[in-house]
């Protein structure tokens, strides 16, 4: 509690100091490569034959996803606190590429933890942490997954307390976290909310974007809630079926409940212990899902979807080939919903889809599952 | 009133429920409090046991393979009531159980199985409202954590809304045994002195008859759980005999006062 109370402090005043945001917008831009670009999908467009589809490239930033906005923010919070060494937890990989990045850039000492489960399926990633000098620590506990590496995390974290801060990766946790790392998502709408008037003078009439625990889409969904006609679509991992343990649609077969410090929908048995989970993507294969995207949810502001393993992957191949793109599997779940969803609207509508990271860490997943060759 | 210390120390016993089967844990739990445990935490396993180390984690796994739940844990309970009047019993467990069987529902159990209190590790006194009515409506002492890095106003709420004792976490981490007990322990211990009447339960960490003693000389009591736990772990077939074994080893003084205070 006292550290978290620390952190709420430590932030509060950061977010109010010029210097600090100064040098973070500094990094974001010569380091990270921001702003990222609002694309036009033409074939994309042409081939659903309904809405104008934008790609809201996030993608292109340094680490390949839009994680590194929250790494460089909380990186520098460290700085402020006089902490040196951090501690993160993963699921895909890219928050903890991102964390080591960001730890090479600001002198940590870095240990990341992951699913022994995600180690095996993002490889690449597993090798690129390391090569950036942070220690990866398998956790076999559990689903073996990203839940787990939260929990191994936490344990760490109430241990060395003193000395190490927790660089939890998504609007996820206790207070102040998933507020905190919203604000350093919030970028990604503001810019695409810019952009898309420029571009075309108008609103989009939908937002889409995946959700495990919700970072890139409440980023991209906050500058926009004020915009009521604005739909803000969430699209969760429906995985390989509907049955519990095969997927982790929170808001499909979830009910509140509380893991890991949040209050928020919760993927549980009857007698409250939480459930498995799956998902061909390891970034969405978590049981929770962000207390504000609970919130929006139930106070109908936004709406939420799934997208299977199979829908995923199909758009994976479908963004591919009509645009050169190759998403993240987590992002593929955002364009899967634009499938679905483009035809059935107007040819004067606008869409833009959250492409919240790039595919090349997935490409041993969909070379199993896509058999090409 | 059974969670009142009748000797000084006084042991509390932590058991994880189920573990290695629910029959067993009735079995453990009555021979540790034949051996001289005072206090009985009976621990609901979770699918997420933050705050718990490895031997715990592999208990809570082992019980959840077989479905052990919170409302059989207050069954237990009640079975163990029973069996043992004096004995202070209170429910060891996550929050999102006793969410699941709603907060009321679980006062109301637990008072009618005979149980004393409750200690929820995820749920921070700050956010203790709701529990801490339903707890008070039912006469039930609810047990806080309080740690080595708690600021000086945390110690006070925790004092303020604890009931039958304060429960001292003798480090920062998880529960399991260590080597060493920490200087943190005493200071904390003599913090919450300043804020408190309530008797001082100091666990984390604690497994040995040396360690107990050395506790027992600045806290009320002792809180050993980890290592009973292995003990439950290591001696497939006569757990309970073990435990009661372990639980006299420990404190060959409480085995024999505690006789004396009945």
């Amino acid at each position: 509690m006292a550290a978290l109370e620390e952190l709420e402090r430590e932030y509060e005043r950061a977010k109010r100091d010029k210097k600090f945001q100064a040098r973070l917008t500094e990094l974001l831009t010569t380091y990270a490569g921001r702003p990222t670009p609002l694309f036009f999908a033409r074939r994309l467009t042409e081939k659903l034959g309904g809405a104008k589809i934008y790609l809201k490239r996030e993608d292109l930033l340094h680490t390949g996803a839009h994680k590194i906005n929250n790494c460089l923010g909380q990186g520098l919070l460290v700085e402020r606190m006089g902490k040196h060494r951090v501690i993160a937890e993963t699921g895909a990989g890219q928050h903890g590429v991102a964390t080591a990045t960001v730890c090479a850039l600001l002198g940590f000492e870095c240990v990341v933890y992951m699913g022994t489960e995600d180690m095996r399926r993002q490889e690449l990633n597993v090798f690129r942490m390391r090569l950036l000098g942070a220690e990866v620590r398998g956790v076999e506990s559990g689903s073996r997954t990203l839940k787990d590496a939260i929990n191994e995390a936490m344990r760490d974290w109430v241990t060395n307390v003193r000395t190490t801060h927790y660089l939890l990766g998504s609007v996820l946790g206790a207070h102040p976290y998933p507020t905190m790392v919203r604000d350093f998502h919030r970028v990604i709408g503001r810019e695409a909310r810019a952009q898309i008037l420029k571009a075309e003078g108008k609103l989009p009439a939908a937002i889409i974007a995946c959700v495990g625990g919700g970072s890139n889409s409440i980023g991209i969904f906050y500058d926009f809630l004020k915009d009521k006609k604005v739909r803000l679509i969430g699209v969760e991992a429906g995985g390989r079926s509907e049955k519990l343990g095969d997927h982790a649609a929170r808001f499909r077969g979830g009910s509140p409940g509380v893991l890991q410090g949040t209050y928020s929908y919760v993927l549980q048995d009857s007698g409250g212990q939480i459930a498995l989970t799956h998902s061909v993507s390891a970034g969405l294969d978590y049981p929770s899902i962000g207390p504000e995207h609970a919130a929006l949810r139930d106070a109908g502001r936004a709406e939420y979807v799934a997208a299977s393993d199979a829908e995923a992957l199909a758009a994976t191949t479908l963004l591919a080939r009509t645009e050169g793109i190759i998403p993240a599997l987590e992002s593929a779940h955002a364009v899967a919903e634009v499938v679905k969803r483009a035809p059935r609207m107007k040819k004067s509508e606008i869409v833009i889809v959250n492409v919240s990271g790039r595919g090349d860490k997935d490409i041993g997943i969909m070379r199993e599952n896509l058999k090409l060759d | 009133m059974p969670l009142a210390f009748y000797k000084k120390p006084a042991l509390v016993a932590y058991v994880t429920c189920g573990d290695p089967d629910l029959p067993t844990t009735r079995e453990i739990i009555l021979a540790a409090i034949e051996a001289g445990a005072d206090v009985i935490e009976l621990g609901v396993p979770f699918s997420d046991p933050v705050a718990d180390g490895p031997v715990i984690q592999r208990a809570s796994e082992r019980a959840l393979k077989h479905g052990t739940s919170l409302a059989q844990v207050l069954t237990l309970a009640a079975e163990v009531r029973e069996h043992a009047q004096s004995t202070g019993l209170v429910i060891f467990s996550y929050l999102n159980p006793i969410l699941r069987m709603g907060m009321a529902k679980f006062c109301k159990v637990a008072r009618a199985a005979g149980v004393d209190g409750a200690l929820i590790t995820d749920l921070p006194v700050e956010e203790a409202g709701e529990y801490l009515r339903a707890m008070r409506a039912y006469d039930l002492a609810p047990v806080f954590l309080a740690a080595p890095t708690s600021p000086e106003e945390r110690l006070k709420r925790i004092a303020e809304a604890s009931r039958g004792f304060v429960y001292a976490v003798s480090r920062t981490g998880v529960t399991g045994a260590r080597q060493q007990l920490a200087d943190d322990a005493r200071k904390l211990v003599k913090r919450l002195r300043r804020v408190t009447r309530l008797p001082i339960a100091l666990g984390f960490g604690i497994s040995t008859a040396e360690q107990f003693a050395e506790v027992g000389s600045f806290a009320d009591a002792v809180v050993v759980g980890s290592a009973i736990v292995e003990t439950v772990e290591r001696n497939r077939g006569r757990e309970a005999e073990a435990v009661g074994e372990f639980v006299r080893k420990l404190s060959p003084v409480t085995a024999e006062s505690s006789v004396a205070a009945r």
